[in-house]
């Protein structure tokens, strides 16, 4: 005799992924749980710091204008340091024509996860948050239920909107113990600075904002310096690839500090003041549907969990394809009943939507300044290519 | 904090930590550690919670983990035998980003 349930779907996870699905589902009147680890949503989520909006207004249209978000996205700078540290070239990509697909906005993670889980919440979504789902109920092979401490909880589907750690994914058999080579380490300092000082040293106006992005391989050691300016802050970070910096011997802590006082990077934060510091994974790989199943009866994984990324070269996507996957979860949980295929309606309905995406980019790629930095005759230009080239093998 | 050279304790003292006391989250195998030649683990935690001792022993602090699960990724030999999220609210909570 199969359980009573408590709930039709229970969400793990109030991240973008997590929040977008539990929206859709309950706006529909399915009745959701959301589990959020964290004191608040957001509170365990790091990011580069920009979001593609164009995934909120499919979420619900008009969305996208009352989002918690920072600065919009006028100005893209691209900077390569050669092997000796002497030589640099600037690339700079003006965005101020952008709209729709390409609009995009700085954001922080503590304001914007909270926002969206909200709305979530308004539209019926019952939230707990400081609780960590400890494992999967499963009976004959399907998921029936999350166990949380002491506590069992019976529903039709499970979405694992957990991360990039997808312990969730794991426990239910979906995933391969990650493989390092797919990822790299992104290591975050929030630095506070005042905003007409953020606007005059960044020759901004208003609550434009702008992204940096310095490519090196000091000490052989390839790393990508992003900043982005939020409205009273920056933050500053470093990609590094965890092989190589254990290959090496050198600490990931230490090569951040060491770029941080960069000639190149340090006259960008001279005078402000670091608040906090951050770590997180990064999947490389684009999503592909090859990655592997997403789906098991009465489980759906979506976001960061699913490896829904997209790497368009010179920079990685990920957040609205986290919304456009949770979207997409929740459109197949409403659409079909038998639990089979909601997971296959699920896979198809994300294929759909990123497919398009993620063939746009590698047609995009072309007049990006990807393959203009590669004809350069610039030392680095090999080491760009084996990292950030792999738009190409779309 | 001004914008100096920060070792990994000052880089964490910024943070806000709730410490579960008696679980630590991540725990390691020691013998297996000891056998472990490329120890990735000292370069690749960005809290460099990693370290090794007098005798080259690998000696670890669960206090002060950002939760980002490279070392969990980097372990290759399953030194790490267990690895789990800290119980709902501990570990560290970002305010800012």
């Amino acid at each position: 005799m199969p359980q009573d349930k408590d709930f039709d779907v229970i969400v793990v996870g109030a991240g973008p992924a997590g929040s977008s699905c539990a929206y859709t589902l309950a706006k529909e009147g399915k009745t959701v749980l959301q589990i959020e680890r964290g004191d608040f949503p957001g509170a365990k989520n790091v990011t580069g710091g920009r979001i593609y909006v164009q995934a909120l207004e499919q979420l619900e249209p008009g969305l996208a204008l009352e989002a918690m978000l920072e600065r919009q996205i006028v100005r893209e700078e691209i900077t390569l340091i050669d092997y000796d540290n002497s030589n640099k070239k600037d690339y700079y990509i003006d965005l101020r024509s952008m709209d729709g697909a390409g609009r995009s906005f700085t954001v922080l993670r503590s304001k914007f996860d909270r926002w969206l889980a909200d709305k979530a919440e308004e539209q019926g979504v019952v939230k707990v948050c400081g609780i960590r789902v400890d494992d999967l109920l499963e009976e004959d092979g399907e998921i029936v239920g999350i166990i949380a401490g002491e506590d069992r909880m019976y529903c039709d589907a499970v979405v694992a909107a957990d991360g990039v750690n997808s312990l969730m994914a794991q426990k239910a058999g979906l995933l391969d113990e990650l493989r390092a080579p797919n990822f790299s380490i992104g290591i975050k300092e929030m630095i506070e600075l005042p905003a007409e000082e953020i606007n005059r040293r960044f020759g901004l106006q208003n609550k434009d904002g702008m992204v940096k992005k310095i490519f090196s391989c000091t000490g052989g050691i390839h790393s990508e310096v992003f900043l982005y300016t939020n409205l009273a802050s920056l933050s500053l970070g470093a990609i590094f690839f965890p092989e190589e910096a254990a290959k090496r011997q050198k600490s990931v802590q230490q090569l951040f500090q060491e770029l941080k006082m960069h000639p190149f990077v340090y006259p960008l934060i001279k005078g402000g003041r670091t608040a906090e510091y951050a770590a997180h994974l990064v999947c490389m790989n684009s999503y592909h549907p090859s990655l592997g199943k997403l789906h098991k009866n009465g489980f759906l994984i979506v976001g960061d969990a699913a490896g829904v990324i997209l790497n368009i070269g010179y920079d990685i996507r990920g957040l609205d394809l986290a919304i456009m996957s949770g979207l997409a979860a929740a459109q197949a949980l409403i659409a079909e009943q038998d639990k089979e295929e909601i997971g296959i309606a699920y896979e198809q309905e994300l294929n759909k939507v990123l497919l398009p995406i993620l063939k746009s980019a590698a047609e995009n790629y072309d007049s990006s300044p990807i393959p203009l930095i590669m004809r350069e005759t610039f030392q680095l230009r090999d080491n760009f290519i084996k990292i950030y080239g792999r738009v190409d093998a779309l | 904090m001004s914008i100096k050279i920060l070792n990994a304790s000052e880089l964490l003292f910024l943070n806000k930590f709730n410490v579960d006391e008696k679980n630590p989250h991540i725990i390691l195998d020691k013998e297996i550690c000891a056998k472990c030649e490329e120890k990735p683990c000292l370069a690749v935690c960005p809290a460099q919670l990693y370290t090794l001792d007098e005798d080259s022993r690998i000696c670890f602090d669960y206090i002060g983990c950002l939760e980002c699960g490279t070392c969990r990724i980097m372990c290759k030999n399953k030194g790490i035998s267990q690895w789990h999220y800290p119980r709902g609210t501990f570990g560290v909570t970002f305010r800012k980003g």
